[in-house]
């Protein structure tokens, strides 16, 4: 299998503007190729478009709209994990020899229909996702003896985060009381332990070793993946303290990349709501069950970033189908080292866990310089 | 007829299969172990909760059937963990199922 490396990237301001999708996706395709000029666009084998929005033909709309006439050209969709699905067929297309240079750009409007799975009618009239983090937090925090305070820290830290990552959505930090404060979705879930949909895009272009190598001195080699889908519907999840499809995708990617979970120096997550953090930092193994949100604490008053460093989906917002490309390119910067005021201490291994509806299904990326 | 049929006249019934009587849920006309066809079974169940949370003045809980299904209903007294409950009232509502259970 040939190695496959993120040579470029792009993104957009993540906001709550009124844009079309067709320009979201064209801006932060078209950051990308301000920021790396020498790409010759004819060189371009497939534009996978990531995107839970209903309009038709967005990967040969983008492609013309850019300048480029692909070989391949779809869109993909899975929800909230779109991003990095996105991220693993391209890889696929260049590691089977179908491709060299893979563009993937996902893009997201504030009002995405990808927000409410209609087809799970076992929700009942409950299908807003507060619905099923209300069940998740209830019972973590039960079975750990967790408290609200503790669990409005993971909001906290990721806006501060946040405030470092100049596109992201939030523009203020908040206290433990002003979390504790904030509008009451239900008996267990305040408006400031939510992401918050937004507009946005995010675009990476992804190359073979030979034509990686002739674009720049920093690739940054994708060296393992792990994905899992249990189900589609929250209903069919054995247990609401942790997550069975994070726990074997991200076994997987370790696996495939020679690593251990102790090995990873940075990584984003996906905290849609604050007990997703601690339930993904447990599922993955940095802790043990019930620790993770001794961990995300500890980091807080540390002011380590070493998770979620962008603000996590809490603090740069939740644009569906760009979010796991974003969580995706600021690993690449921190290995890179090029993450400003967010730079973690000399990374070298990093880690994007991106999920969908209720961690039905996960997707887990291992990056290495 | 179909579950939804059912349902929609207020009728909750569990789906099982003909040949392997393993119970299908979310609802579908076959069966996701052999692929036989699903009847409805009409009973009225006993569902034991799982877990729930309140929002405004009502509880929604995730209750469980037949040791295998599992939905969400809304309850309007204050539930219990474990708690055996029965099917008040379902049916369907622009599309969406909705169920209460005491």
């Amino acid at each position: 299998m040939s190695e496959v490396g993120i040579i470029a990237y792009g993104t957009s301001p993540f906001t709550k503007e009124e844009h079309k999708i067709e320009s979201m996706l064209h801006k932060s395709t078209n950051d990308l190729f301000q920021k790396n000029p020498d790409i010759n666009k004819n060189e371009i084998d497939a534009v996978l478009v990531s995107t839970n929005n209903n309009s038709k033909y967005l990967s040969p709309v983008l492609s013309e709209m850019a300048g480029i006439q692909p070989k391949i050209a779809h869109s993909i969709e899975s929800l909230c994990n779109s991003g990095t699905n996105s991220i693993v067929s391209a890889f696929s297309y260049i590691s089977s020899g179908l491709a060299d240079m893979v563009l993937v750009t996902g893009a997201e409007r504030y009002d995405s229909p990808g927000q409410i799975l209609e087809w799970d009618n076992s929700r009942g009239e409950f299908k807003h996702p507060i619905f099923w983090a209300s069940i998740f937090s209830k019972s973590y925090k039960q079975e750990y003896g967790i408290s609200d305070e503790q669990l409005a820290i993971v909001s906290v830290k990721n806006h501060k985060q946040a405030q470092e990552n100049p596109n992201a959505l939030s523009k203020k930090t908040y206290t433990v009381e002003d979390v504790m404060n904030s509008k009451k979705l239900t008996d267990d879930l305040r408006l400031l332990n939510c992401s918050r949909p937004c507009t946005g895009s995010a675009s990476i272009l992804l190359a073979s070793k030979e034509v990686a190598e002739k674009y720049t001195d920093m690739p940054i080699w994708i060296t393992g993946i792990g994905q899992k889908t249990t189900s589609a519907g929250f209903t069919k999840n054995t247990s609401l303290t942790s997550m069975e499809s994070t726990v074997i995708a991200g076994q997987s990617a370790l696996k495939m990349s020679n690593h251990n979970i102790s090995e990873i120096d940075v990584a984003e997550v996906h905290d849609a709501f604050s007990v997703c953090e601690p339930m993904v930092l447990e599922s993955l193994g940095f802790t043990n069950q019930g620790e993770g949100i001794n961990m995300s604490q500890k980091l807080h008053e540390e002011n380590n970033f070493m998770i979620n460093p962008r603000g996590g989906l809490i603090g740069s917002g939740h644009p569906l189908g760009a979010t796991g490309i974003s969580q995706t390119i600021e690993i690449v910067q921190q290995l890179q080292k090029t993450a400003g005021s967010r730079q973690t201490n000399n990374p070298k291994t990093g880690l994007i866990h991106n999920m969908s509806a209720a961690a039905t299904s996960s997707t887990v990326l291992v990056l290495e310089k | 007829m179909s579950f939804e049929d059912e349902l929609s006249k207020g009728q909750f019934c569990i789906p099982e299969c003909l040949a392997c009587k393993k119970i299908i849920w979310p609802p579908s006309e076959f069966c996701d172990s052999c692929n036989g066809k699903t009847s409805l079974k009409k009973e009225e169940f006993e569902g034991k909760i799982i877990e729930f949370s309140k929002q405004n003045e009502n509880y929604f809980c995730l209750v469980e059937f037949c040791g295998s299904i599992r939905l969400m209903a809304k309850m309007e007294s204050s539930p219990e963990k474990n708690q055996i409950v029965k099917i008040s009232k379902c049916g369907m509502d622009k599309g969406s199922y909705f169920f209460h259970v005491i």
